[in-house]
């Protein structure tokens, strides 16, 4: 219990003293994200891998309401967690090169975030998860809106009301599964019991689908992202392709699925349709695009389409995939923006058309990049195999058709990514690209260590797959429990 | 030593050399690169060569060696493991054995590159890869393997990444093979619920059980063999292997032509079991090869580009593997496999000693007449071109003779094809040699001075290649010429399926003639055309007879396919994104907002400032709340 | 004393009702028609006073004492709303000479 409050507001403390510590706060951030990860990692392995919370706090708090403050890790939580802590100081570090205005309040917001993303990842009360899912909204406003490019106000007033307008749903359903629960309280536990019929629970399946369908986001409530993927500062981007898109996910996993079981079994079909609309749709507008991020940008709602349908699908290798998926794409994508902002911090350009043979001026970059990139189409051996793989063998359980569908990926994947990575880095050099500096320091840190995790989660993915398993299996075995009750 | 100790060496050496080449590409010196690249490969075939002899002397052929658990999720376990069996044993010797030679060819040859130590990781990489696919124990690992030497292909065909066509040959390589590698990944998935495992051990033996003509069989053959028609370059999805000559001509005669190709070979012919179940599947195989094999033929008679014309032919030959599969014969596919290994990769090594000797000049208009000036490559050419054109006694005669003899047992009208493509095939190949080699050259006399043997790296390579093109049919002997057909009683170790010939020997003895007969009148044609007449072909733009003009520009494939493929997904992409995501969805999103800002417009403008109206509103409004109440509660 | 009580209980319920409703109105009609913002809150305050009135009223008639107790948080009330109000009326008058509620009409869009 101790471990999980300090994990959870040791970045919240890290936040109040970087507020406060003007030049150094780059340095003060990076120790605490990275002790957060030590502890994160310290947690992981004390984790025991079967289905049952562990770690677990649950304190009184707003007793009248039956508000609690309730919070735990098993499977789910564990992998979502260690990636938190695990992108945040690389995306700290990723900062090194900037020179942000006013750093205390860029770094400590960084953190800020952390805490309400870890709030979201343990909570296992409504209310607690609810505050989490604005906490770390409100971080990533400021960020971009501060510290972002050209006509960040409007974007980012989208980006938001956007995402908390979904948010609202989200709240009505809460609201109503408290009135509904006859223990007069937000425990997740009580919300799995409830007894819903199936009207009640497509209409709680609606409230929260659309929130968590504007978070991730999925086709078509994604006209937010690449605006905002492209206008943010990369930290900013990272912070939202790499970990918060991820709470859409996991609100369907933890939240949605075993709540209301039927309400999704009864909606899976169109869920599916959105998501793999979305796979096509996203990587073929992804083909044409002219600027790397907002290339990159369409290329996530490709990926996450494939793993909201992986969800859908209900089968233990579509849910293990999109676990593992989750963590690849955090890292791949970081790595992706990663790779960009140091191409436009040199080019002080994004215009695909504009770049051209910066493999010959900086040839590390170009290894590592290409080993992003693989990772991205999913190549074997790189750690977006495995995720897509289990994934598109779940969907494959739902219909041959969807995953033949959703298996275009692979082909459309390459090709926006390889097209990118020719036009960008092979070719003949221009004036632009002449003079590219190599990556050196804190930039080879960060991504030798990102190009290592692609790997080593590619060759050896057990540990992953162990952590999940127990918790997934026990997940559907509840939803098919409840689905079999109810009829 | 057990097969099981050593086994593992055989991926992990080239792995080793690609990991010390990778790091060490600007520090080790260019000697020490070669030595290590091609020493690893070396060490390999030597154990290679040990496995293999432990396994004939061995009662049990097949050997699992289980590594670590990779995946597992649900009932779903995938191991990396290993298996040692006849057939892949033979491909080990194949691909580091043929492996070794190219590199060491490939120290002379890339010896001026400034990309050398990147060169030699990138190949022993490929080898790793190539290997992996081979050991794989189901099909998983194959796929890594499978997809692996695709990278590498990528990798190598965009060498010299400075030239955007080169780099969009690469890309074109990889997308081409990713259209066949979803096929395969479908298969695989499908085979995962139909049989409930994706182990070579535990399909198989079920498979065994089944009768032909199974759907769910039927499907999961045709899946696979689109992933061996991306692989192998097979009809409609061949146009990427000639554009991958762009690479370095070592990695085109390794890559493209002896092993990578031969993938889809390897991987039907290890499903047999599989395949003999599906008739259906079978026939498209056989047709579809025979097309492949034709079209090819037909394109290689008119390209100008030395290496297009091996390309060509290699994407031919490849059809005739892929009938000699849809026919039966897999045996003979896989015979052909090995022997076309040994010419092609011969014929694609002396094709780069004379580039290496014309200062990279491929186009054939510009050579002429370097018999003498390259004698060993001349003559080991020579022997790899009566190889491939199938003129006994050398190797390509009895491998291509088993599959047409197999053909015409299957179907006459598929045989009479592969006749037709072996009359082509020697015929552009001979067109090859004469315009390389015989007449006069046709450059400058300055360059003509600077033409030169390649050195001893370049040509003993050649000088092995030439004598296993030359020997290799006996592997195979047939029963007709008294031979034991040993790689037949060796493969069937494996569980790949023997059909038996039901022919007569008269049957085989005229069948034989007939494509020999072929062989020749080619021959003569091509003499006479290009030695007697010394003819030239023509320049790019000059006009030329409709089927001419069709061959020279492959049938317009490229064309084709940018035109009712890459167009309009090019469209729809633009298409979706200004009209659908721009103006639809995301107007409807603006919308929202819009009409919101706009409400607001409209109904601020009831806060007028006149205190005297708000407190008639109020009034107003509890006086309506209380009517209300009173009236309707 | 006593005597007085008693007669008051003696009259009817109806008649305060009666008599709080008319002065209510005076004070709504008060409030709708004059522009003079003390006039205006001098009518809120009659408001407020029939309010007060009734409440006692039915405190009585029921014998329940808390409906008294609300009177005096009312007046309570009342006398803070008045000193913020006046202020504010004071206020208005230094910076437009007017305290015709008219004039106030900036506080809009």
């Amino acid at each position: 219990m101790e471990q999980l409050l300090l994990l959870i507001f040791l970045p919240l403390a890290g936040a109040i003293i970087t507020a406060f510590a003007g030049k150094s706060a780059k340095i003060i951030s990076t120790v605490i994200s990275v002790a957060s990860l030590v502890l994160a990692l310290f947690i992981a392995g004390n984790f025991i891998p079967d289905a049952s919370t562990q770690f677990e706090a649950n304190l009184p708090w707003i007793a009248d309401l039956g508000i609690r403050f309730h919070a735990g890790i098993d499977g789910i939580s564990m992998l979502v967690v260690l990636l938190t802590n695990l992108l945040i100081p690389i995306i700290i570090l990723s900062s090194y090169k900037h020179d942000y205005k006013n750093p205390a309040a860029f770094y400590a917001l960084i953190l800020f975030m952390q805490t309400g993303l870890l709030l979201v990842f343990t909570a296992m009360d409504a209310f607690l998860f609810y505050i989490g899912w604005e906490a770390a909204l409100i971080p990533i406003y400021f960020i971009c809106a501060f510290w972002g490019g050209k006509d960040r106000i409007r974007i980012n007033m989208k980006f938001f009301v956007y995402t908390i307008a979904g948010s609202l749903f989200m709240l009505m359903g809460i609201i109503y599964l408290y009135l509904q629960n006859p223990a007069d309280n937000f425990d997740i536990q009580a919300f799995y019991a409830l007894n819903l019929d199936s009207a009640q629970q497509g209409w709680i399946f609606w409230a929260f689908f659309i929130a968590f369908a504007i978070k991730m986001p999925i086709f078509p409530f994604h006209t937010w992202q690449p605006d905002t993927y492209t206008t943010a500062p990369t930290q900013g981007t990272m912070l939202l392709s790499g970990i918060m898109l991820k709470m859409g996910i996991y609100g369907v996993i933890r939240w949605l699925l075993p709540i209301v079981p039927t309400g999704v079994q009864d909606w899976s079909g169109l869920a599916m349709v959105l998501s793999i609309i979305g796979i096509v749709y996203a990587s073929l507008i992804a083909f044409t695009q002219k600027d790397t991020k907002r290339l990159v940008a369409y290329s996530s709602i490709a990926h996450v389409g494939l793993i909201s349908a992986g969800i859908f699908a209900l089968n233990q290798q579509g849910m293990q995939g999109a676990m593992v998926q989750m963590l690849s794409h955090g890292i791949n994508v970081v790595g992706l923006f990663f790779v960009l902002d140091i191409i436009f911090s040199r080019t002080k350009t994004n215009k695909i058309e504009e770049l051209g043979g910066i493999a010959k001026a900086a040839p590390q970059l170009a290894i590592v990049f290409l080993i992003i990139v693989l990772g991205t189409v999913a190549l074997p051996g790189t750690n977006g195999f495995i995720g897509e793989f289990l994934l598109l063998m779940g969907v494959y359980n739902y219909g041959i058709w969807t995953a033949a569908i959703a298996g275009l990926t692979i082909i459309f994947g390459a090709v926006y990514m390889l097209r990118m990575y020719q036009n960008v880095m092979l070719g003949q050099t221009n004036t632009l690209t002449i003079n590219f500096k190599d990556i050196q320091g804190t930039e080879k840190l960060v991504l030798y260590i990102i190009c290592a995790l692609i790997i080593i989660l590619g060759v050896y993915p057990k540990p992953l797959l162990h952590i999940t398993e127990a918790s997934v299996q026990h997940l559907l075995e509840q939803v098919n429990q409840k689905l079999t009750s109810v009829k | 030593m057990t097969i099981e100790q050593l086994i593992w060496l055989v991926p992990l050496l080239p792995f080793l050399g690609f990991v010390i080449n990778g790091l060490g590409r600007n520090s080790l010196s260019k000697g020490l690169v070669g030595i290590i690249g091609s020493g690893v490969i070396l060490a390999s075939f030597i154990i290679s060569v040990v496995i293999f002899f432990s396994l004939q002397g061995d009662t049990q052929k097949s050997h699992e060696v289980f590594l670590f658990d990779w995946i597992s999720a649900g009932t779903l376990h995938i191991p990396l493991s290993f298996l040692v069996d006849p057939l892949s044993s033979i491909m080990l010797l194949i691909i580091t054995g043929i492996g070794f030679l190219i590199h060491l060819y490939s120290t002379s040859y890339m010896h001026d590159d400034e990309g050398f130590g990147k060169f030699f990781s990138y190949l022993n990489l490929f080898v790793f890869f190539m290997l992996l696919l081979v050991l794989g124990s189901n099909y998983i690992v194959m796929f890594i393997g499978w997809e692996g030497v695709g990278l590498c292909s990528y990798l190598l065909i965009g060498f010299w990444y400075t030239n955007s066509a080169y780099a969009s040959a690469a890309k074109k390589a990889f997308v081409m093979n990713r259209i066949g590698d979803l096929g395969f990944l479908l298969g695989v998935f499908l085979m995962f619920n139909f049989f409930g495992s994706v182990e070579f051990s535990k399909i198989f033996p079920q498979a065994a059980n089944m009768l032909p003509g199974n759907n769910t069989l039927i499907l999961i053959t045709i899946l696979l063999f689109i992933g061996a028609c991306g692989k192998s370059a097979q009809l409609p999805l061949f146009t990427w292997l000639p554009d991958a000559m762009a690479g370095p001509t070592p990695v085109s005669a390794l890559i493209h032509a002896a092993t990578m190709v031969t993938a889809g070979i390897y991987m039907i012919a290890r499903s047999s079991v599989l395949f003999d179940l599906a008739p259906f599947t079978q026939h498209i195989i056989a047709i579809v090869g025979a097309a492949t094999a034709l079209v090819a033929a037909i394109i290689a008679l008119t390209q100008t580009d030395i290496k297009k014309v091996l390309a060509y032919s290699t994407v031919s030959q490849l059809g005739y593997m892929f009938l000699g599969l849809g026919v039966g014969a897999y045996t003979g596919s896989f015979f052909h496999v090995l022997t076309h290994a040994f010419f092609k990769a011969l014929l694609f090594l002396g094709a780069g000693s004379v580039i290496h000797a014309m200062h990279h000049e491929q186009d054939m208009r510009h050579m002429g007449g370097l018999r003498k000036k390259l004698p060993v490559t001349f003559l080991t050419m020579m022997i790899g071109t009566i190889a491939i054109a199938g003129l006994p006694p050398f190797s390509g005669f009895f491998s291509k003779d088993e599959i047409l003899a197999h053909a015409f047992q299957y179907s006459p009208v598929l045989w009479g094809i592969g006749v037709i493509t072996a009359f082509l095939t020697a015929f552009y190949m001979f067109r090859m040699m004469f315009l390389t080699f015989s007449g006069k050259y046709r450059g400058t006399h300055h360059e003509e001075s600077h033409v030169h043997e390649s050195p001893a790296a370049m040509t003993t390579p050649l000088i092995v290649l030439a004598v296993l093109a030359a020997i290799g049919g006996i592997i195979n002997l047939p029963h007709v010429f008294g031979g034991n057909e040993w790689l037949a009683h060796w493969l069937s170790g494996a569980g790949v399926a023997q059909h038996e010939l039901d022919l007569s020997h008269s049957t085989e003895y005229a069948l034989m003639g007939t494509s020999v007969v072929a062989a020749i009148i080619a021959l003569l044609y091509a003499y006479t055309r290009y030695v007697k007449g010394a003819r030239v072909p023509v320049a790019d733009e000059a006009p030329r007879s409709a089927l001419a003009k069709l061959s020279y520009h492959k049938f317009y494939l490229d064309e084709i396919y940018d035109f009712i493929i890459t167009k309009p997904l090019d469209a729809f992409s633009r298409f979706f994104y200004r009209v659908i995501d721009t103006k639809f969805i995301d107007g409807i999103v603006n919308g929202l907002g819009w009409s919101t800002n706009e409400a607001s417009k409209g109904i601020r403008l009831l806060q007028s400032g006149n205190v005297g109206f708000y407190i008639f509103m109020m009034v107003f409004g509890i006086v309506a709340l209380l009517l209300y109440t009173f009236l309707y509660i | 004393m006593e005597n007085l009580t008693t007669q008051m209980a003696g009259v009817p319920l109806n008649h305060y009702i009666y008599l709080c409703a008319i002065i209510f109105t005076i004070g709504v009609i008060g409030v709708l028609t004059r522009r003079n913002a003390i006039v205006i809150f001098m009518s809120v305050e009659l408001m407020l006073n029939a309010v007060n009135l009734l409440l006692t009223a039915f405190s009585v008639h029921s014998n329940d004492p808390s409906g008294q107790v609300f009177v005096f948080f009312i007046m309570a009330l009342a006398a803070a709303e008045v000193a913020v109000g006046l202020a504010i009326i004071v206020m208005v008058y230094r910076n437009t000479k007017s305290i015709d509620i008219n004039v106030l009409n900036r506080l809009k869009w």
